[in-house]
């Protein structure tokens, strides 16, 4: 009985070990053609149109209503205090170390990734990508590249757009709403956000997370089963190991990050 | 270096030596030999699961021998690096079984894709050139259909205007005529010769469709058993009385050739089941 358990552990170990080995290689090889995005800008324009722009929607929407509970949530818990004008460095803080950063990314990773996981996943599975690389054309360089890049591109940017959103929802609450003084609302987030410290390691972890989001969802794709149920395991796959990855490197990144600070 | 040569020179364009082929434990090609000169029409036939797509794979550098050699316009494919290798590929030409179009991508630019990635040609003699092709295979009407609105036989002749865009020496077709009308096999089967008669084209057709195929055949092969069980002329074929090969020729389900998938005995099955 304890044989077989160590067998089946040993087994699924090995299974892992494998299949890691098989990310490294994989990323390498898409890392080592990412170049042709910038001979060929086009390529890269229309992934991070279907990546990216098509994302917009959802991630201002979330940035916005995030914001609007924030200032919510934050205005209670300041006034007990007496420093409800602190909020609006509460809120600035909050959206750009962590939540714009990591919110956009898991919407991402639910809204753009799953789909270029479906998509690649077809592609190999309707021998899409064996013609291609019959016609000596390199379906990682054509196909996978660009999507990766587009995910390290677009991620930063969609960040950037959830914090401002986001900071948008809060001043509707916090002084339109609420009546915070509208002066000491901005004043104070000027204050206390910096640039190097908050906004650049923000920036940071997005793209990070990008290159994780990026990566997991054409690799899945690539290595989906051709079958459907292949391409549908694949997606959720790339949905939950994105997910997880993000939060994981959230965790470090901040730890390495902030720790020295205070 | 000097083996390359020669072999370029003289009038061979696949060569296949001895080769053990198979995936992960089960072997599918056991010394198979097979020698193609240029310019020749050759069909390949043989039981489902016998190996042919497997060996279309070899030529095309898209599987690895076990062992043995397979040389196609006289380089070794297995020793290739992937540039070699994109270097043969630019020779060659593929129709897939099922076309394997580019969903995302119009008709015209599904068989614009091999020029724009491949040559440096200004935009409007791809267009005259992808209407050519097109014209060829009769779907000049349908350039700005997407493929999912096409047919299975139109995706087919798409696929094959894709396939013959920058002219390759070697034609490799993956059961071109299944699927398709009476009329559309004509006209593919008329298009086969008539590429390998003005360019001197090398043609391997994969295909179980035997009134065509003895129509524009120069030599037919029978693979079983991973290797070369008969190489004959159609005429052979026409005329032969060998049980395998009947079988072949009238289309009988049961016979040399088995249906069934390896498997243990139906009743064995059956009875340990219950
Ligand atoms: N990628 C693969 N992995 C594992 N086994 C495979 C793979 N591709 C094919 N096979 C097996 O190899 C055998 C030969 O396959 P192949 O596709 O070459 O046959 P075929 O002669 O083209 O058959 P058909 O006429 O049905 O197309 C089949 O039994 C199949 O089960
Ligand atoms: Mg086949």
């Amino acid at each position: 009985m304890l044989l077989i358990g160590l067998e089946a552990l040993g087994a699924s170990i090995t299974r892992t070990l494998d299949r890691l080995g098989l990310a490294a290689r994989f990323s390498w090889g898409v890392v080592s053609v990412a170049g042709i995005c910038l001979v060929r800008f086009s390529l890269l324009v229309r992934e991070m149109y279907f990546s990216g722009v098509k994302s917009l929607a959802i991630i201002s929407v979330s940035g916005l209503f995030v914001g609007m509970v924030l200032a919510v949530q934050g205005y209670e818990v300041l006034q007990r205090f007496g420093s409800a004008e602190s909020l609006g460095s509460l809120v600035a803080l909050s959206l750009v170390r962590e939540l714009g950063p990591v919110v956009s990314a898991l919407l991402f990773a639910g809204r753009a990734s799953s789909a270029v996981t479906a998509e690649i996943g077809l592609m190999r599975a309707t021998e899409q990508l064996a013609a291609m690389d019959m016609m000596a054309v390199n379906p990682l360089a054509r196909i996978v590249a660009p999507r990766f890049m587009a995910a390290v591109v677009s991620l930063p940017l969609l960040a950037v757009i959830f914090s401002s959103a986001g900071v948008l929802g809060a001043y509707l609450v916090g002084v339109q709403l609420i009546g915070i003084d509208d002066g000491a609302f901005w004043s104070q987030m000027q204050a206390s956000v910096d640039f190097r410290v908050d906004v650049l390691n923000g920036l940071i972890k997005s793209v990070v997370f990008g290159v994780a989001v990026g990566l997991i969802s054409v690799f899945e794709g690539y290595h989906a089963a051709p079958t459907a149920e292949g391409v549908s395991s694949a997606t959720t796959r790339t949905v939950v190991t994105s997910s997880l990855s993000v939060l994981v490197l959230d965790f470090v990144l901040t730890v390495s990050m902030f720790r020295g600070l205070s | 270096m000097s083996v390359a040569t020669t072999d370029a020179m003289t009038d061979t364009m696949i060569e296949l030596s001895n080769v053990r082929f198979g995936y992960s434990e089960r072997v599918i090609l056991d010394g198979l030999n097979l020698k193609v000169p240029r310019g020749q029409i050759l069909a390949v036939m043989g039981g489902s699961g016998s190996g042919k797509t497997s060996l279309l794979g070899l030529l095309g550098g898209r599987n690895h021998a076990w062992s043995g050699e397979v040389r196609v316009a006289g380089q070794n494919v297995s020793s290739l690096n992937r540039a070699g290798l994109y270097g043969l590929r630019r020779q060659l030409g593929m129709l897939f079984q099922f076309g394997a179009l580019f969903t995302d991508l119009t008709v015209f630019d599904n068989v614009a894709f091999p020029y724009r990635e491949q040559t440096d040609l200004p935009e409007p003699v791809i267009r005259d050139l992808v209407l050519m092709k097109l014209e060829a295979v009769g779907l000049r009407g349908a350039a700005q259909l997407m493929p999912s609105e096409l047919s299975g036989g139109m995706s087919r002749r798409v696929a094959l205007a894709r396939a013959i865009a920058l002219d390759p020496t070697l034609m490799m077709y993956d059961e071109p005529f299944t699927g398709l009308d009476p009329i559309s096999v004509g006209i593919i089967g008329r298009l086969i010769e008539r590429l390998n008669q003005t360019f001197g084209m090398t043609s391997i057709i994969v295909t179980h469709d035997l009134n065509e195929t003895l129509r524009i055949a120069d030599r037919v092969v029978i693979i079983s058993e991973g290797k070369v069980y008969r190489d004959m002329k159609p005429q052979e074929v026409r005329e032969s009385q060998d049980p395998f090969i009947r079988q072949f020729a009238d289309g009988l389900p049961d016979g040399p050739v088995p249906f069934h998938y390896p498997s243990p005995a139906y009743a064995d099955q059956l009875i340990g089941e219950a």
